[in-house]
């Protein structure tokens, strides 16, 4: 029915729930989703697996719900990764420019590209992305395109993110056991800003905040390129356990009464307020105070902004964010998150959109799902990339008619 | 009879503080042992045993035996409640050993007999006579039993209502200097080093004029009540790149865990000393570092100048936290009514964790004031501890436990752990 190649699949396996979404690239390079399919996760925690025959059921039947859903056989996936072991920083190289006229010439930019991305870390690491940046010639800064200019040295800034090969592996490992194929693994924070984020956004300077179960993960985009990245171990399995702990009642319940009675902020309206709740036999249970609830609950998302704060604030990335903080993954179902963020990070803040996918249809367009769309989006790219690029057939038939034309 | 004689000797450097330090039981004679060898210039020391024996062997300038027919000889075996009654037999003797002091420290290992009973008679002896006390103890290693254990954390707590401040090092933190082949002698030496380095470092931040002095009141005010367990750590080096050095030093000592324990201490006391050739870009730098390490912590910082520092600096550090060793310190309180006094009447200022909220002070006209102070002191010399404030007590019953992080990766970010509930970290009361 398709043309498999035009099937782009983004496979997410979150902390709390696993998530596929396919999405079908049309002959006008549009982007169309066309299936989704999604289990409970029960093998990861905070973003990584621990238990991969869990791990690789659940993976299973969101693949297949999939499948099903879009009507298509999926072959290979473009899978999230994340974790607190990730990094992202920048690094810069550098090449001089030799040629007599000082014109940078096509070589010099991937010369100068292939520097910066020659990155001294450790050997068990892996680098995911390397992320280009801006070019500087001759010290001048902001050049999106080097290539035709005069110039002595031209330089060029590339974000790298980075993260321990084995634990990276582990995924797509579960993946690949599925007899499935991994197209590449990608950052899951870049995925949601991708999803989310339009090209005026990124232009203008903006930072997305994506909560999931097990990890935060954000990502500062400012004049159209990425300007930091960064992982929390801390997310929505956080604000379960402090508050089974606080409100001393088992994992189960917390985590209910987090989705029912949740607020990210603390307002004089709940104080002293008691819920009383029974099972499903009638049975009194043991009554929890809606106050503490609430306490719990905001310090801990207020710690989360406030350490991505310091983050953004230590590397210098906070005043680029002018458009505003967007807020996506399971943690913006809290009601008034995006209220605390603003307060904590003085910065105007929202729910994030996965607007910028032309043909999604509202039941999509969930703050959970922007994760495996964004992946879906990265997968585009890179297919649009591939198909741009003549091949090797269509190189020699290009040579061939030009000896014929000039014949 | 009177020492100031003896004290204030040419060596005290500038202030004419008057230091003296005792050591009470057989630990605590140990530990002044290695004081008096190290050198401690311009203070007297002063030995206190309920054993004749060991007193004999201890070059200390001073040695009192509070011997009492009750023991026949042979020390209070053990049992804190003896060592209590001989000290109080001689308490005017031991009062008069404190005349004339400004600052009296106290050495005890808390555990056994002798320095568990005696310490917090002879802090209160000193405090009657004027001066200001300030406990050094060690309790005893976790091999050594429960009862043990128990009994020293009562006399922690008896000495911590008696002196001004109490700097407590648990004898288990040693196991991070030790391998296995150190021997039991050795151990005991490595501890004693620890606490004499401690005496040696405040002493000297106390006596030396400083360029941001730390007054007493602020080194009191730290260690009162407010711990169990501190952390100290001294760290000396020379050179150019000093400052960068002691640092790393001091970061890689092994009681500050790698700067972990200044990430969970609430009170983190610095005094710097150095050269006249001490600039303003190094104490910065150390305090700047340090600062970044403890961002919860209140930080005291002092800095002095000595002649015979040129070329080298030197950091003493003392970080005191609310531990969970708290829980066992506070319900141990059971045997007698004086103790549950002790606890309930203690000098603290609450050792529950901070609220967010703080009520603003009572306002009130001179007249309140005196009167007030006239209540309190009425209250001291009745002789009823040297206690004034109530306090409640509050039975901290609670384990932090890591519910279902508890055996996945810990997620430390700036020394704190961050799957433990962010309100647990900060203290807030759920009440």
């Amino acid at each position: 029915m398709f043309d498999p190649s035009s099937i782009i699949v983004g496979l997410e396996i979150g902390t709390s729930k696993v998530c596929a979404v396919v999405g079908e690239l049309s002959a006008d390079g549009a982007l169309n989703i066309v299936g989704l399919g999604q289990a409970r996760s029960r093998g990861v925690r905070k973003g990584e697996i621990i238990d991969t025959a869990k791990a690789e059921e659940d993976v299973r039947h969101a693949i297949v719900e999939a499948e099903q859903m879009a009507d298509v056989e999926i072959r290979s996936v473009y899978l999230g990764v994340t974790g607190g072991h990730l990094r992202g920083f920048n690094n810069r190289g550098v090449h001089p420019v030799v040629s007599s006229d000082r014109e940078i010439s096509e070589e010099d930019a991937q010369d100068v590209v292939k520097n910066a991305k020659a990155i001294n870390i450790s050997a068990e690491s892996h680098v995911i992305h390397a992320i280009r940046q801006h070019f500087l010639v001759d010290g001048q800064e902001g050049i999106t395109n080097p290539v035709g200019m005069l110039g002595a040295r031209v330089e060029v800034d590339v974000h790298v993110i980075h993260g321990n090969r084995n634990r990276l592996q582990n995924a797509v490992r579960a993946v690949k056991g599925l007899q499935l194929e991994v197209d590449d693994i990608v950052f899951n924070g870049l995925a949601s800003a991708l999803a989310l984020l339009t090209n005026e956004q990124k232009e203008l300077g903006s930072l997305v905040i994506d909560m999931g179960g097990g990890t935060t993960e954000y990502v500062v985009y400012a004049n159209g390129i990425i300007k930091h990245t960064g992982v929390l171990a801390v997310g929505g399995d956080h604000v379960s356990n402090d508050l089974a702990y606080g409100l001393k009642i088992p994992l189960g319940r917390a985590e209910q009464l987090k989705v029912d009675q949740g607020s990210a902020l603390l307002d004089d309206s709940v104080k002293g307020q008691t819920l009383n709740y029974s099972t499903d036999l009638g049975l009194p249970l043991k009554p929890v105070n809606l106050e503490h609830l609430r306490r719990i609950m905001s310090l801990r998302l207020e710690e989360i902004f406030q350490l991505i704060g310091q983050d953004l604030e230590q590397a210098g990335a906070l005043d680029y964010v002018r458009a505003g903080v967007f807020i996506c993954g399971g943690g913006a179902r809290i009601p008034q998150v995006a209220k605390l963020a603003e307060q904590v990070l003085r910065v105007p803040a929202s729910i994030g959109r996965t607007n910028s996918i032309s043909g999604l249809k509202s039941a999509l367009d969930q703050p959970e799902f922007a994760n495996a769309i964004g992946l879906v989006k990265f997968g585009s790219f890179h297919h649009r990339r591939r198909a741009g690029a003549p091949s090797f057939a269509a190189g020699i038939r290009g040579v061939l008619s030009g000896i014929f034309k000039r014949g | 009879m009177n020492t100031s004689a003896q004290t204030e000797s040419p060596a005290a450097p500038k202030k004419n503080l008057s230091v003296k330090v005792f050591g009470v039981g057989n630990a605590g004679v140990g530990i002044l042992d290695l004081i008096i060898q190290g050198g401690l210039p311009g203070a007297a020391f002063a030995a206190v045993n309920t054993d004749p024996p060991t007193l004999a062997v201890t070059p200390a300038c001073e040695q009192v035996s509070v011997e009492t027919r009750l023991l026949r000889g042979l020390g209070t075996g053990g049992d804190p409640e003896r060592g209590r009654i001989a000290a109080e037999e001689h308490l005017p003797k031991l009062k008069s050993l404190c005349q004339g002091t400004d600052v009296v420290f106290l050495l005890a290992g808390l555990g056994g007999g002798a320095g568990t009973g005696i310490s917090p008679v002879l802090a209160r002896a000193a405090k009657e006579a004027g001066a200001l006390v300030l406990g050094f103890c060690t309790l005893p290693f976790a091999c050594e039993g429960g009862r043990r254990l128990r009994m020293a954390q009562q006399g922690l707590a008896e000495l911590k209502a008696a002196a001004d401040g109490v700097i407590c090092l648990p004898n288990q933190k040693v196991f991070k200097f030790i391998d296995e082949n150190t021997s039991v002698v050795e151990t005991f030496k490595i501890t004693g080093q620890l606490l004499a380095d401690a005496v040696r470092g405040i002493a000297r931040l106390l006596a030396h004029t400083g360029l941001i002095e730390i007054h007493f009141a602020d080194l009191a005010a730290l260690l009162r009540d407010r711990h169990t367990e501190s952390a100290f750590a001294v760290a000396e080096t020379m050179g150019p790149a000093r400052s960068r050095e002691v640092m790393d030093k001091l970061l890689a000592h092994p009681m500050l865990d790698g700067g972990q324990v200044l990430g969970e201490s609430d009170a983190v006391l610095v005094s710097l000393m150095g050269g006249p050739d001490l600039t303003m870009a190094e104490v910065n730098r150390v305090m700047e570092q340090i600062n970044r390490q403890c961002e919860h912590a209140q930080v005291i910082m002092g800095a002095a100048v000595d002649e015979s520092f040129r070329d080298r600096l030197a950091v003493t550090l003392i970080a005191a936290r609310r531990a969970s060793g708290e829980v066992s310190e506070q319900a141990a309180s059971t045997s007698g009514a004086d103790s549950l006094e002790v606890q309930l009447l203690s000098s603290s200022t609450s050792s529950r964790p901070g609220s967010r909220c703080v009520p603003p002070a009572p306002t009130l006209s001179p007249e309140q004031v005196e009167q007030l102070m006239a209540r309190q002191t009425g209250r001291t010399s009745r002789g009823r501890n040297s206690a004034s404030r109530m306090f409640q007590g509050q039975l901290p019953l609670e384990i932090i436990s890591k519910g279902r992080f508890d055996k996945s990766e810990p997620n430390i970010h700036k020394g704190e752990d961050l799957d433990l509930p962010t309100y647990a970290r900060r203290g807030v009361a759920l009440n």
